[in-house]
């Protein structure tokens, strides 16, 4: 079975966001940008399942311009076996982006796609259940645990209030949470060896797929600054004003 | 700790820092390699997580290294930088009054036409892009946390360190041990007290013959401002408030693009007073109209520090030990008079690079020795040196008047032939004097629009070790910094720490030492400044520390 | 324009999220049905028939939809989404699970998450982790919208006279089966999604004073927190810790007990509807955040709070 893990290029975690001054969006100039770490978590999933006899090939793929190359070495130095780049120069709309993904899994007969639940950057939590849509397969999503049993995917996914235990029929999507594993470290000669690896490339044309735009970014503003309160001075007036005021107890 | 044999790997050359010494002794080994039709293997290790993540300085710098590294740098469309427009040099006399000096009193060294005001991590990021075209392989998030020797006491390469490691010690569950580089040759370019080289000078005893280092520590932020407050290409320097007698420095406020100014102060570490914060100096140094007119209603984009290696000619070591050599700030490179290192540094490296081409394949490689501290002395780079030996000592000695008056002339007059020899022997952890002889300085709280506290300062520069980890400060005698530090001294690296990485706390009525590793944003102070020498800074897990942007 | 609600429920009760979606919904303007798809969910039919202003309430009740599973759901969503313009849910696990799936099928885009509305077509959202909040126009034919149920107050229910309606076209993909569910059965609520917690820091001073905290915290049935400080003191372990490189929370109430306020651990719970803070230092910059301050001693504070509450709740 061959797994496909979609990977996203975005600002790396630990970098503070800023906002352009005109408002127009975030200032990603002279920021440091890397792999999305749940995409991570997915590529460490899907060599897991390969390590197990599972799968028998992880392919990368990633949307974006040349520079993406920085975040798909990422995924080979990982260990993913080879990968696509899809040549689209702005981030496309996530239907359009599940589009994408749905054609190259077609054309790679993947088994299971392994991705990431949502980007840190967007934060839309849309591809990996729009994708499943369009492909007509089924979906296990934020998954926190993943084992394959015959021709089934059985999936942990976390839950408000708890964890639900799924069964799909493969092929299907399977979008990582957090929990679902912590990512290898990268080794140096692993880092040299993805150098090597092919990273085949396409476009939207060649894959059919139209990239058409709906929506469309007004402005970004940075959140509200909480403001100072009031002191109270007694532990009486605390409880009344959570009771009655601010109605949180 | 049981663990896996560690695997191995071989290079020709394996250089420790992706900063402008290595990156450029990457890039010019790989060049004369090819034009002399050699094969040679080049690594650089750098234990940020992306190349310039951990590079901090000022700056603006001289274009002779980058001339001759690469000559088509600018058709090639590199935008370097802002280029100088005008030379500003003020003495603020105190909080609100400055002096400004005219242009023929700047010492020529001051001058800065032609020079341009860069982000020198963005430069590192250039100088990585085009070795990895001439086929270096950089690996960024590794740390070289030792070195190898051979059986004849050679340095044959590199140790990288382990990752996963708990902070008890032991492997957590995603251990991966690191690896050995093996190298012929072994460059170490870690910057100002990189500690491979601080180990390696002592054992090679290769400052024997010197002077003890003199260090700085360099702070800087970055502002974007309001148009009107913007004069690209501007330069000022200066010193004098709020430095107190007796205490050596100055500061530094550069225009550059995109209607950002890089603010910072630099003081001399060998000050007297423990009470000292230098943080807290530079936090109301930007309430100097001077300053403040430039930084009002802008917003602070990052903050950051860093240990810079200014004693000079004096003290530089013998650059050479079997099997490598020290290049930049990790040798001591930079020209004091100038404020500039990058030059030295880059020229530095590309002069071990022509060392170890000369060398590789004959018989010097079994000792590991190449002719670089020759050639190096009879580079510009040395003679730069040379000619301001005396400039950091004369401040030393004579303070900032006198010595800046004596450095005019040794320049202006005498052309920089140095006039006197002076030397400046005492080391600067050695400078502490007790708490008891000095008052306690009261530092303004800070406003929160010029001026901030260090953890919010520490937070925008995005500084970030993994939590399960050893703790990289490592104490020789662990009862030093309550026992003596804190009667002595009152323990003054509460306050010499630029991230509040070291606290005095009590906890169930005792007072104990905190050290609170993941703040720490590697900038070498604590393992210069403690009057003890009881600190020992050493690599954390690769890819922690800073992520500084265009720094 | 007509909006349709898919209404949170657990096949028994409709879930008060729902009225969070139903507010969006009356600031998108249009008129509104609801949809309850799910087994046995009559009486959650009758609840959303009461909520005000409802159009007419939509019942897919059958054994596909006992789980409310996201290919089922979506599917017999697109089978009766013809002639709304709007298609809004609360986001919980099971719309962000099905809603976007739906919009894929009907070849629409989503709005996710929003916590804004500014008109039938613009809407307020927050991006890279909150630190951004973008304004976004959509002018897709039908806009999909999952809705931030802590952004919108609970819409008005009780008088609203919705006529249900049995639909009969529920969808069965047959891809995939429920093995297991485990709803979380611990005393204390889960930290990252308590509704109040209660957080102590360096100020507590010991790990036997926490149990002054703890103590707290059941008292308001709330999670328990802490900062880094009291983690590296040891007062309590690290799966407790909030802030930059903890958890990232955002109750109801957050009540920060000897935390001083560092930055670092206000990104950990800034976003939090109400915080008090005790702590001994009057200029502690927790101050600059916290809704209600109350100075002194935590020692003699602390007990003196949760035994009034004791007595209040």
């Amino acid at each position: 079975m061959k797994i496909l893990v979609p990977v996203k290029r975005v600002i790396d975690y630990n970098v503070k966001v800023r906002i352009k001054q005109d408002g127009s969006d975030v200032d990603l100039s002279n920021t440091k940008m890397s792999i999305n770490p749940f995409c991570e978590i997915a590529v460490e999933e899907a060599l897991r399942l390969r390590e197990a006899g599972t799968a028998s090939e992880v392919i990368a793929v990633c949307i974006g311009p040349k520079i993406v190359k920085e975040q798909i070495l990422a995924a080979l130095a990982m260990g993913a076996d080879r990968a696509i780049r899809i040549d689209v120069e702005e981030q496309p709309e996530p239907l359009v982006i599940a589009r994408l993904l749905a054609k190259v899994a077609e054309q790679e007969d993947a088994g299971l796609i392994m991705m990431g639940k949502q980007a840190i950057d967007s934060d839309n939590n849309q591809v990996g259940q729009m994708l499943a849509g369009i492909m007509g397969r089924p979906q296990g999503t934020f998954a926190s645990v993943v084992k394959i049993e015959g021709d089934e995917a059985l999936v942990t996914r976390e839950v408000d209030g708890g964890l639900q235990t799924v069964a799909l029929k493969l092929p299907a999507i399977v979008t990582a949470d957090l929990r679902l594993n912590e990512p290898r470290f990268t080794k140096l000669p692993d880092i040299m060896k993805a150098k090597r690896k092919p990273i085949a490339e396409t476009t939207a044309a060649d894959l059919g797929v139209e990239v058409t735009s709906t929506q469309q970014q007004l402005s970004v503003a940075a959140p509200a600054t909480r403001q100072a309160g009031i002191k109270v001075a007694s532990v009486d007036e605390l409880v009344d004003k959570l009771k009655n005021e601010a109605k949180v107890i | 700790m049981d663990t896996p044999e560690r695997e191995s790997i071989e290079f020709d050359v394996v250089i420790v820092g992706a900063g402008p010494s290595g990156l450029s002794a990457a890039c010019q080994i790989k060049k004369q390699a090819a034009e002399q039709g050699k094969e040679v293997n080049v690594c650089v290790l750098e234990k940020g997580a992306e190349v310039g993540a951990h590079i901090f300085s000022g700056a603006v710098i001289e274009t002779k290294a980058l001339d001759e590294l690469f000559p088509t740098w600018k058709e090639d469309g590199f935008a370097l930088g802002q280029p100088v427009a005008k030379d500003e040099v003020y003495l603020l006399r105190d909080e609100s009054r400055a002096t400004e000096l005219p242009h023929w009193a700047v010492p020529p060294s001051m001058h800065n036409d032609n020079n341009y005001i860069v982000s020198v991590a963005n430069l590192c990021r250039w100088l990585a892009e085009q070795a990895e075209e001439l086929g270096v392989e950089i690996f960024p998030g590794f740390t070289a946390a030792d070195v190898i020797f051979d059986d004849n006491g050679k340095v044959c390469g590199v140790a990288t360190g382990d990752m996963g490691v708990g902070a008890d010690g032991e492997p957590g569950p995603g251990y991966t041990p690191g690896m050995d580089i093996l190298a012929k040759y072994t460059i170490l370019g870690e910057g100002c007290r990189g500690h491979i080289g601080k180990g390696i000078i002592k054992k090679f005893a290769l400052d024997s013959d010197a002077d003890p280092q003199h260090y700085g520590i360099g702070f800087k932020e970055i502002w974007q401002v309001p148009e009107s407050q913007h004069k690209p290409g501007l330069v000022v320097h200066g010193s004098g408030w709020p430095l107190s007698k007796g205490m050596g420095g100055g500061f530094f406020l550069y225009h550059a693009e995109n209607q950002q100014v890089f603010v910072g102060l630099i003081i001399d570490l060998n000050y007297a007073n423990p009470h000292v914060s230098p943080f807290d100096e530079f936090q109301r140094l930007k309430h100097h109209p001077i300053i403040a007119e430039t930084l009002s209603g802008g917003e602070r984009i990052t903050y950051g520090a860093r240990a810079i290696t200014k004693g000079g000619l004096n003290a530089l070591p013998k650059l050479s030990f079997p099997g490598g050599m020290l290049v930049g700030c990790d040798a001591g490179t930079l020209n004091f008079s100038k404020i500039k290192g990058v030059h030295t540094a880059m020229k530095s490296g590309m002069i071990a690079a022509d060392a170890i081409l000369e060398a590789l394949g004959t018989d010097a490689d079994e000792k590991g020795t190449t002719n670089f501290q020759q050639l190096f002395e009879q580079s510009w780079a040395y003679q730069e040196l040379y000619n301001s030996r005396n400039f950091g000592p004369a401040l030393h000695k004579f303070g900032p008047i006198v010595g800046g008056g004596y450095n005019w002339m040794e320049q202006k007059i005498f052309g920089g032939k140095p006039l006197l020899k002076l030397r400046d022997s005492k080391e600067d952890y050695a400078c502490m004097e007790p708490a008891s002889a000095h008052i306690k300085i009261d530092y303004p709280k800070p406003d929160g629009k010029l001026s901030f506290d260090k953890l919010s300062s520490v937070y925008i520069s995005n500084t970030y070790h993994e939590e399960d980890q050893p703790c990289h400060l490592k104490l020789t005698d662990t009862s030093i910094p309550i026992k003596q530090n804190l009667p002595r001294f009152d323990e003054p690296a509460q306050r010499y720490c630029p991230a509040g990485v070291y606290e005095v706390v009590e906890s169930d009525g005792e007072m104990q030492f905190q050290i609170n590793g993941q703040n720490c944003i590697h900038c070498k102070t604590c393992d210069i400044k403690d009057p003890a020498q009881n600190i020992t800074w050493r690599p954390p897990e690769g890819g922690g520390g800073p992520t500084y942007p265009n720094t | 324009m007509k909006t349709l609600v898919i209404a949170s429920h657990n096949n028994a009760t409709l879930s008060p999220v729902t009225l969070a979606a139903v507010s969006a919904a009356l600031k998108i303007g249009a008129s509104f049905d609801i949809f309850v798809a799910g087994k046995g969910c009559a009486a959650v039919a009758e609840e959303a028939a009461k909520v005000d202003g409802v159009s007419a309430v939509l019942v897919a009740d059958h054994d596909a939809l006992a789980y409310q599973g996201a290919e089922n759901l979506a599917a017999t969503l697109q089978a009766n989404a013809e002639g709304y313009s709007h298609i809004v849910a609360p986001a919980t696990s099971v719309m962000k699970d099905a809603l976007p799936r739906l919009a894929a099928l009907l070849g629409v885009g989503q709005i996710s998450d929003i916590t804004g509305v500014n008109g039938e077509a613009e809407f307020v959202r927050p991006i890279y982790a909150g630190n951004a909040i973008a304004t976004v126009t959509s002018s897709d034919a039908v806009k999909v919208i999952t809705v931030r149920t802590s952004a919108f107050d609970a819409a008005p229910t009780g008088a609203g006279t919705g006529a249900i309606t049995a639909v009969d076209n529920a969808v069965d993909c047959g891809l995939s089966r429920v093995v297991s569910e485990e709803i979380a059965q611990s005393e204390r609520p889960e930290l990252a999604s308590a509704s109040i917690v209660v957080s102590g820091g360096r100020g507590v001073g010991s790990e036997e004073n926490f149990a002054l905290i703890e103590k707290l915290a059941d008292r308001l049935n709330a999670a328990l927190g802490a900062s880094r400080a009291a983690v590296d003191a040891g007062f309590i372990g690290n799966d407790h810790q909030v802030g930059q490189t903890g958890k990232i929370v955002a109750p109801d109430l957050y009540v920060a007990v000897g935390i001083s306020g560092a930055i670092q651990h206000l990104a950990g719970m800034q976003g939090s509807k109400v915080i008090v803070a005790i702590n001994k230092d009057p200029d502690a910059p927790i101050y600059e955040v916290a809704d209600y301050g109350l100075v002194g001693d935590l020692h003699d504070l602390v007990p003196e709070l949760e035994a009034k509450l004791a007595s209040v709740l």
